[in-house]
């Protein structure tokens, strides 16, 4: 067998042996988020792509109502808490009154793509020069896992118990593709975090995103397919997994527009 | 731009006058009867001039958040609306009072309840005065009665709003919104420098200064999930208000050195009820006319001192009585106050005004 | 000097702006004016009507019941308004389409028939100024060179061509007047 030599812990923090570090814009703060949860990997890309491209001082940051809502809390960057859905009226005024900013929305799906489906739709078909990083995890985990626009047929919520019907419930609504027919977006795409490669393709297409916003582009939507392993009732690993054997052959990786 | 007299509408000088005053930004849905602010604004193109920004939302529920954005960023920001449109707005109109922002809000009241009429009313009272949306907050609600207050408040919510950091309305009716009168227009002010800004609003969320090594993140929300921090903030909110009841109070009395009754009014009515009261005087009745200016602070201390010797007071309004629980509320003793209103957008004349009078109060 | 005036008629004649260009008339000559409209969709082939202020003193209400003159264009506006012409006051109609008459003997009566004059000068634009120029003659509350300097400065530059014509106009309807 092979030895395998043990690093003390002293040794592995030290700054010539680190392989990661904490965004300078993630403090210290405790998240809130689950164990598993895909909110906090958002965040921390959210954190490091505004420091890597030197956003910190005109950039807004708008937050939901959701799980999300204290987004602000993590990421040291200006924020404006929005009401329920209202995120992209706040974003589309800052972005107005301040065009030189880097205004983004952070929203899930029951803020964007139910109580606030009304400003989502009319923000981005006026193009306005805004990124909306939409998590998409198909349930409303802060109220207790109720069911959410992109709960999939037959899927088991706090207000679905015996699965989402579509006769009871109306079917999942797939507001990126949606999005992706107004004229003034620039840029919907659908990605994930599940993994590793994920991970990194989600950061590329945010950083596309906020210098399109920078470039005045118009609308630019990144949709993240997420777990809720609380509000699905699995383990995060299990949740992964029943993301990519479920989630994605509703909502399937991948651009959706792109001009 | 000079200073100017013009003829105009109430609700083209509110235009005039915002832009006049160096607003950053407009944000309205089209309802009768105030369509000609977003109109005015839009034919105006002050982006072109000042830099304002005119937008013409989706609905009232997303201009009420645009004015929310704006406001949160430091910016000089309004919207306006009718009735129906500004239920819609009382969401974001508590969260900004919650946020401690300076907004102006202004509402051109039609008839209700529900889709009601497009007729001038005054029943949006209690809405206003009283806080509208949820959770314990007030505006600073200002009526005019003329075309050069429509004007004149603009400026003045606007001060208003900044120097306590509280929501500013204006309570208009459609009358004042639909007439024209001469108005004397005030000069361009400059509109404020992204720098000005920052300085004037240390608190606003526009991007941290200095970056990372610059000033902490501003966070403007109004959620405290921890009670106690939730009530030392709503402590905060009672002791700006208490402020501004000390200090903003406006009214205006007419003809109250030497009367006997005293009408209550304000708005539109307030003028309507001088003309009666024009009418009474021929026919040997005093009567003084006290039109509160500012319906929330409501002149709770210049009603009690007027009622004392007043043998009656007649509140005059266009709605079922609202109003005049306030005024019962400041009369301290035993004076008679009665009520005269015309419901869903019905605008008494002079003469109904002084029936009322001679009605409740002149023995036959 | 205060006149109160309320103009109605049919939504199409003119009466708002009729209204509009006295007003404006009277700001030239620094007086308060005030214009009130019935508003709303009532204006759209239905009956129109504007109250109309001009005074050397603040004026108090922007809603009367009665009127120092009223200008009344159709039967409906006659019926509704010759009873609230103050006693002395001034009532001045069109006999076109008129099928009641007036019939108060405490006020001033006059008939312009300014449908027919507007006819003859083939312009159906000139109906308004016509039953200005009308009033003009016989109230005299402003003078035809603050219509003319109001006309000027409420008209984009690009109409100033048809000030003449109105002008014509308002001389047209001031000799319908038979002292």
């Amino acid at each position: 067998m092979k030895e395998i030599s043990i690093m003390d812990i002293n040794d592995i923090i030290k700054p010539e042996n680190r392989v990661y570090k904490k965004p300078a814009l993630m403090n210290d703060n405790n998240m809130h988020y689950c164990p598993g949860c895909s909110h906090g990997v958002v965040h921390k890309l959210v954190a490091e792509i505004l420091e890597e491209m030197n956003l910190v001082e005109n950039s807004v940051g708008v937050a939901p109502v959701g799980c999300a809502v204290f987004a602000y809390n993590y990421v040291d960057i200006d924020w404006i808490e929005a009401a329920h859905g209202r995120a992209p009226a706040i974003a589309s005024a800052v972005s107005r009154l301040y065009p030189q900013n880097m205004v983004f929305t952070y929203q899930g799906d029951g803020d964007l793509a139910a109580i606030g489906t009304c400003e989502t739709i009319h923000a981005a078909n006026r193009g306005e020069n805004i990124t909306i990083i939409f998590i998409n995890n198909a349930i409303y985990g802060m109220t207790g896992g109720q069911m959410a626009p992109t709960t999939l047929l037959g899927m088991k919520t706090a207000t679905t118990p015996y699965g989402r019907r579509a006769d009871l419930n109306g079917y999942p609504l797939k507001i990126g593709d949606l999005l992706a027919q107004l004229d003034g977006t620039c840029y919907v795409t659908r990605q994930s975090v599940h993994t590793p490669a994920a991970v990194r393709k989600t950061k590329n297409a945010i950083k596309k995103a906020f210098q399109n916003t920078l470039d005045k582009k118009g609308t630019s939507v990144v949709e993240i397919v997420s777990t809720c392993n609380s509000g699905w009732k699995l383990t995060p690993a299990e949740a992964n997994k029943w993301m990519a054997e479920h989630m994605f052959e509703k909502y399937p990786m991948g651009d959706l527009k792109n001009v | 731009m000079e200073e100017e007299i013009r003829l105009m509408k109430g609700n083209e000088a509110l235009a005039h006058a915002a832009i006049r005053y160096g607003a950053d930004g407009y944000f309205g849905y089209p309802i009768t009867p105030q369509s000609e602010v977003l109109e005015t604004l839009m034919l105006e193109k002050p982006w072109e001039t000042t830099g304002m920004v005119v937008l013409q939302a989706e609905s009232e529920v997303s201009s009420i958040n645009m004015v929310y954005g704006g406001a949160a960023a430091g910016k000089v920001v309004f919207t306006s609306s009718s009735s129906p449109g500004i239920s819609l707005m009382q969401e974001g109109i508590s969260y900004i009072a919650a946020s401690e922002l300076p907004a102006l809000i202004i509402n051109v009241m039609r008839g209700g309840p529900g889709l009601g009429t497009i007729q001038p009313s005054q029943a949006d009272y209690f809405q206003a005065t009283k806080g509208g949306g949820h959770g314990d907050y007030h505006l600073i609600v200002l009526a005019p009665s003329s075309v050069q207050e429509m004007c004149d408040f603009v400026g003045l919510g606007w001060d208003l709003a900044f120097k306590y950091r509280t929501p500013a309305i204006i309570l208009a009716d459609g009358v004042v919104g639909q007439m024209m009168e001469k108005v004397v227009l005030p000069p361009q002010r400059k509109r404020l420098t992204d720098e000005e800004v920052k300085k004037r609003c240390p608190w606003a969320a526009n991007g941290r200064t200095g970056g990372l090594a610059g000033r902490p993140r501003n966070v403007v929300t109004s959620l405290e999930l921890d009670s106690a921090k939730m009530e030392v903030s709503n402590e905060r909110f009672q002791r700006t208000y208490r402020l501004i009841e000390q200090n903003e109070v406006r009214f205006e009395e007419i003809g109250t050195e030497d009367c006997d009754f005293l009408i209550v009014a304000f708005g539109s009515v307030a003028r309507i009820s001088q003309k009666a009261v024009e009418m009474a005087r021929k026919k040997g009745y005093k009567i003084g006319i006290l039109r509160p200016i500012t319906l929330w602070p409501f002149p709770t201390n210049e009603v009690s001192r007027l009622s004392e010797k007043a043998k009656g007071i007649l509140v005059v309004e266009l709605n079922a009585g609202q109003m005049i629980e306030d005024v019962r509320l400041a009369v301290g003793h035993d004076v008679r106050v009665e009520h005269f209103g015309r419901l869903g957008g019905i605008v008494p004349s002079p003469d109904e005004i002084l029936e009322a009078f001679e009605e409740k109060f002149i023995e036959k | 000097m205060k006149k109160e005036i309320i103009i109605a008629g049919f939504g199409g004649q003119g009466v708002l702006s009729m209204g509009k260009i006295l007003a404006y008339s009277g700001l030239m000559e620094d007086k308060e004016v005030t214009w009130m409209p019935a508003y709303g969709p009532e204006q759209r082939g239905g009956t129109a009507n504007v109250t109309v202020i001009l005074s050397d003193e603040k004026i108090s209400s922007p809603i009367l019941n009665k009127y120092d003159i009223a200008i009344v264009l159709n039967q409906q506006s006659l019926d509704k308004f010759e009873g609230k012409v103050k006693t002395g006051g001034i009532l001045i109609y069109d006999n076109y389409g008129i099928h009641r008459q007036p019939e108060r003997t405490d006020i001033k009566v006059y008939n312009v028939n300014a449908m027919e004059a507007s006819f003859q000068m083939s312009n159906a634009k000139s109906y308004n100024m016509i039953i200005l120029g009308a009033l003009l003659k016989v109230c005299p509350i402003v003078t035809l060179e603050s219509v003319l300097k109001g006309l000027k400065k409420t008209l984009p530059e690009r109409h100033h061509n048809l000030i003449p014509m109105n002008e014509e106009a308002i001389r047209k309807g001031m000799s319908l007047i038979n002292e």
